[in-house]
């Protein structure tokens, strides 16, 4: 197992967000969260890295429960790659310095050995010719496959897609999605949080309906999007395609 | 610790020259307000006078403004009473600093309500144009309600920072705070008036700091 | 107009000071590039310990920076300068004036760095932190790049009334420019030394307004 979370709960104050998540993992395997808005979905990504700090639970990436207290986890960090839905890009250095700033500081590469790897990372999601290019010179699209990059750049375990496409322009969506499942055939473990139903139809391993902090209903796209068992599901599924 | 409260606060002492205090506090305060006062009400009509872009007098104002954002205040406030005498022109202490202070505070407020007046959009000159309204109603109407808006959290902490250096007034003896506690300081040779003094400046700038911080957030200045 | 000239442009005059002008000019200098830097770097100590989640280092901050910014810096001056000598603790004239510079200019510029960081976007840290970049690492190469860039104009503008403010250091007769310049016209009873400081101000100063004009218009616009 890649990531194993088990029983994962988490509270904002009163708020529970997250009433118990059971989720496993496999090398290769392409996961696909889906669900309303508030469901918890973004929620339950945060927590696998620690930007936010689960309540209770257990929380394994490549067998090292994250939550134990001393665990070093910025070295944890980097194994988990995440992307975000306002891309976050670093907005005073060019997409090469984006790409390698983590490189260079966090695994103490050498200037010269971090652009190889910064180039190869950018030459991989198709933005080669644009190493010089500041955040502001690039379309929504193109500082999405930035920011891509920039977690592929670390080698990670597995990458996080936190609504990738949610803040681009339609017409920009395609080149997100086509980088991502050239992502998935080279083997790539993935966990992603998205509205794109078409491409979780034809990508997706398995797909999770999550809804009010639990996970309602799991299975094969085929199954979800075809026979869903619960009610709920096929009133959200409903409502997504208008 | 004995001898550290007979150095620095010496009741006697401090008893003794409290009045003076008291009444450098009040020459503080009028001092301040009057400063403010001439100070945004020169500012504006600077700013209003140049919204109607006349060539020449818009660069008479840029340069003035500019020549008393870079001078020191102290050096203009010594300027006006130590070397306007030597040509025929003399001026009190109290309106030397007054002066000077009330210029630099005019130099500043017309440069933000300018800054002001320029990022009201085009379209709002336009459109209240368009309605017949002349362009001193569209200034006065339009224009500058939304100019204000913007330029209270800058022009607040201006005036705060401006307002302060009346202590300066204490070099060419106003008879300020700073200067009371100062020649206080000088006749006990004990500085227990100084601490009085700053007590003083802490008890009428504490309140006026945490307004300015306040007012920072209330019209919070979105970059 | 000829008194004027006599009075304020004497040449002869300016021969004879412009030595002691000139002494005075190169002290400004080097409490500029003393106070400056120190100020900034205590500014940015401020700042970095006004982001941790400990409540009482939060306090404490808020208190040191609000404290310092309701004195006026000349209070603080005088309170150094004539204070602490009677704790034994003898600075000297440049020694007071860099810590009153100190104590006044980190909280000013602390006040900035603190707002720059706070208008860095919360995702900028989250992403860096994604990628496993330290806290500590984070701040130095993702928040506070931005952070700085973000609030140019006011460490400018801040700077610029630092570099003003050094002339409060005549007051404790450390002899910068302003200092030198009142000497100057003591010794030749004649104002023209003065009228020269404000020149020397003036030339040196005006780009740093003029720069910052441009800022502070572009900003306002950008609202």
């Amino acid at each position: 197992m890649i990531l194993d979370v088990a029983a994962l709960h988490k509270a904002f104050g009163r708020l529970e967000v997250l009433k118990g998540i059971d989720l496993r993992v496999k090398p290769g395997e392409l996961v696909f969260v889906i669900g309303p808005s508030g469901a918890g979905k973004s929620t339950l990504l945060r927590c696998c890295n620690r930007l936010e700090e689960p309540t209770s639970g257990s929380i394994k990436v490549e067998g090292v429960d994250i939550l134990t207290p001393g665990v070093d986890i910025n070295a944890i960090r980097r194994r988990i790659g995440m992307v975000f839905q306002s891309f976050n890009l670093y907005p005073h250095l060019d997409a090469l310095g984006n790409v390698t700033l983590a490189l260079q500081r966090v695994l103490k590469k050498s200037r010269s050995e971090a652009k190889d790897i910064g180039a190869a990372a950018l030459q991989r999601v198709g933005l080669g010719e644009k190493e010089k290019a500041y955040p502001n010179e690039l379309s929504g699209g193109q500082q999405q496959r930035v920011a891509i990059a920039r977690a592929l750049a670390l080698e990670p375990a597995i990458l996080m897609f936190d609504e990738p496409t949610s803040a681009l322009d339609p017409e920009l969506v395609g080149s997100v999605l086509n980088v991502m499942r050239e992502l998935r055939e080279s083997g790539m473990t993935m966990v992603v949080v998205s509205h794109e139903m078409r491409f979780a139809r034809s990508a997706a391993d398995r797909v999770l309906f999550m809804d009010q902090g639990r996970i309602l209903e799991e299975g094969a796209p085929q199954k979800i999007f075809n026979s869903p068992e619960h009610q709920r599901v096929r009133e959200f599924l409903v409502s997504i395609e208008r | 610790m004995g001898r550290f409260a007979d150095t620095f606060l010496n009741w006697a002492v401090m008893a003794q020259y409290a009045p003076r205090i008291l009444e450098g506090t009040w020459v503080t305060i009028r001092l301040a307000l009057a400063v403010a006062i001439a100070g945004i009400a020169c500012g504006l009509f600077l700013s209003v006078l140049r919204a109607f872009r006349f060539r020449a007098i818009n660069v008479l104002i840029v340069f003035a403004v500019d020549v008393l954002r870079a001078l020191p205040p102290l050096v203009i406030i010594i300027a006006f009473y130590f070397a306007l005498p030597t040509v025929g022109v003399r001026m009190s202490a109290w309106v030397s600093t007054w002066l000077a202070l009330s210029l630099v505070l005019m130099a500043f407020s017309e440069e933000i309500f300018w800054a002001g007046i320029l990022a009201v959009p085009r379209g709002q000159w336009e459109a209240a144009r368009s309605t017949g309204l002349s362009f001193l109603q569209t200034l006065r109407d339009v224009v500058l309600p939304q100019a204000v808006r913007l330029t209270i959290p800058p022009l607040t902490n201006r005036t705060i920072a401006i307002t302060k250096n009346t202590a300066l007034g204490a070099v060419v003896a106003v008879g300020e705070i700073l200067y009371q506690a100062q020649s206080a300081y000088s006749f006990s040779y004990n500085p227990s008036p100084l601490l009085l003094g700053a007590a003083a400046y802490l008890i009428l700038f504490i309140p006026v700091v945490c307004f300015g911080r306040w007012i920072e957030t209330r019209f919070a200045w979105k970059r | 107009m000829e008194a004027l000239i006599r009075g304020f442009f004497n040449f002869d005059i300016l021969a004879q000071a412009w030595p002691i002008l000139l002494a005075g000019f190169w002290m400004t200098l080097l409490l500029t590039l003393a106070v400056v830097p120190l100020g900034f770097a205590g500014g940015l100590a401020v700042a970095l310990a006004s982001t941790t989640k400990n409540f009482f280092v939060r306090a404490v901050v808020v208190g040191y920076v609000d404290l310092f910014r309701a004195f006026p810096a000349l209070v603080l001056l005088m309170l150094v300068a004539y204070g602490l000598p009677f704790l034994d603790i003898r600075l000297g004239a440049f020694g007071s004036v860099a810590l009153a510079f100190f104590l006044n200019t980190s909280s000013y510029y602390g006040e900035i760095l603190r707002a720059g960081i706070e208008s860095v976007p919360r995702g900028q840290l989250e992403a860096a932190r994604s990628t496993g970049l330290s806290a500590l690492q984070t701040m130095a190469w993702v928040v506070l790049p931005q952070a700085v860039r973000n609030v140019v104009p006011d460490l400018i503008s801040n700077t610029l009334e630092v570099i003003k403010l050094t002339s409060i250091a005549s007051v404790v007769a450390l002899p910068e420019l302003l200092h030198a310049a009142r000497e100057a016209q003591a010794l030749t009873y004649n104002a023209t030394p003065i009228i020269a400081a404000g020149i020397i101000y003036l030339v040196c100063l005006w780009p740093l307004v003029r720069l910052l004009s441009r800022f502070e218009h572009r900003q306002i616009a950008l609202h």
